[in-house]
């Protein structure tokens, strides 16, 4: 049974929905912007959901006030690496938050392969479950083609 | 809503060519008188500058009530160049003209992010490009001012690295027209060497307008607009006594236009506190407190030495 069809992975705000384009991130950004938050595009090749710190393109990205500045990194990050996940994550400096209000794909590879269920059997028979991407069984870099 | 219509069909439906045009209409909308209006009334002078910035401004307008036609519209290259002397004034219209194309719609956000050398140019291989580009995407969606901007390109030592942030700004330029618009301010006789060995720069940038230099009745509407903003005035005579300090200041070396006509009256507020403060035993009124006198004016080294105040203050011959 696939209850995630297409193996999509779904991290972040809006990965439920299609892919956005361009202009919906723009809005996106902008939108982040208007509430001072700093914004910071990441990548990996790992799908795993919890692989939490992805590699950072560049530093997080303050002083900026309108959208196309960062969507111009996010180019950037695009044509370095087409086929990595990429995310924008909206980093909230207000004193008590500390912390990212916001994060979102805005790049995923053309083929993603899913996960399998890994079952390992432990003492007394007792099962324990793990997942595992398929996409992490080639080396770093190699993973999406 | 028309039950037929489709987003983007309109597009498709060619509009008659007799369909009235409200040109008036959209002047008044867009506000852009209201700014213009303000460069006239706080910009003394500069004839060319305004004549060419209404002139964009026209061309903006049009250009979006063509858009709205549904008639090819293509974004005018709006980069620009300002030459003039010291303090004629290019950063202050910069400021203005990121507020009016903010107004025309043509910037989004309307901010000015003014940089020298300094900002854009690194002090080790690879260190420019990033800084350049972090430059740059701070002024995306408004306007990015480089003064100076001849200090850029260094011809006598091929190292370095103001060539490679050159060569970013060019890119950016073209590519992210939509993004951003980018003065840049100078020297006249400097900028016209740096735009001749920049050939690429200078094909890029569409306007090129020159600051003259203020005459001797503008320099005193200047300040008498300096002094209004602070709240102070010149009584009659001292008005007469500063025309004189003009006239004399004007032929001597150094001479800044507006910024020495600032620093001139700095030094007159200065000693009309100096004066305040000797007669402080008598009564002293509001109108004192706002009044410049003639003393205030003549007291300065131009009438008596005939030399700058600006020079020689401190560390002059005992």
């Amino acid at each position: 049974m696939m209850t995630n069809h297409g193996s999509r992975i779904t991290q972040g705000t809006f990965s439920f929905l299609p892919d956005m384009t361009d202009e919906q991130i723009t809005k996106q950004i902008q939108y982040c912007l208007k509430n001072g938050w700093a914004l910071n595009v990441e990548f990996t090749d790992d799908p795993h959901p919890r692989n939490t710190y992805w590699e950072m393109w560049g530093i997080p990205m303050f002083d900026i006030k309108d959208a196309a500045g960062i969507l111009y990194e996010v180019n950037q990050c695009r044509k370095a690496y087409p086929n990595h996940y990429i995310r924008l994550t909206a980093f909230d400096s207000t004193r008590g938050t500390e912390s990212v209000k916001l994060s979102f794909l805005v790049n995923r590879p053309k083929n993603e392969p899913g996960f399998g269920l890994v079952r390992q059997e432990v003492d007394g028979r007792r099962i324990r479950y793990t997942i595992h991407s398929y996409a992490s069984e080639r080396p770093e870099g190699e993973r999406y083609r | 809503m028309n039950a037929g219509a489709q987003p983007g069909e309109t597009d498709t439906q060619p509009v008659p060519d007799d369909t009235p045009v409200d040109l008036e209409a959209a002047f008044r909308d867009s506000q852009v008188q209201e700014v213009l209006d303000k460069l006239d009334r706080e910009l003394v002078g500069l004839k060319p500058v305004k004549t060419r910035i209404r002139e964009i401004a026209a061309l903006l307008l049009v250009d979006r009530l063509r858009r709205q036609l549904g008639l090819i519209t293509e974004t005018p290259t709006l980069h620009m160049s300002f030459t003039g002397n010291p303090g004629t004034g290019k950063t202050t219209v910069a400021l203005r003209m990121a507020e009016i194309l903010h107004r025309l719609g043509y910037v989004r956000q309307g901010h000015l992010v003014a940089v020298t050398r300094d900002d854009l140019v690194g002090q080790y291989i690879g260190h420019t490009a990033p800084k350049t580009k972090e430059v740059l995407k701070r002024a995306m969606g408004g306007v990015l001012f480089i003064d100076e901007a001849y200090y850029l390109y260094r011809p006598e030592n091929e190292r370095d690295y103001g060539q490679e942030a050159i060569e970013i700004l060019l890119q950016i330029m073209e590519n992210n027209r939509d993004d951003l618009v980018v003065i840049l301010a100078g020297y006249k006789d400097k900028m016209d060497r740096f735009f001749l060995s920049n050939p690429g720069m200078r094909s890029r940038i569409a306007h090129h307008l020159d600051f003259p230099d203020y005459a001797a009745e503008e320099l005193m509407g200047i300040a008498s607009l300096m002094l209004a903003q602070v709240q102070y005035r010149f009584s009659p005579e001292a008005e007469k006594a500063f025309g004189d300090y003009i006239h004399r200041r004007m032929k001597m070396p150094h001479f800044a236009n507006a910024r020495s006509i600032r620093n001139a009256l700095d030094r007159a507020r200065l000693r009309q506190a100096n004066r305040l403060f000797a007669r402080a035993r008598e009564r002293l009124t509001k109108r004192d407190l706002m009044l410049l006198e003639p003393e205030d004016i003549v007291a300065s080294r131009v009438f008596s030495e005939g030399v700058p105040d600006e020079q020689l203050s401190g560390a002059g011959p005992k």
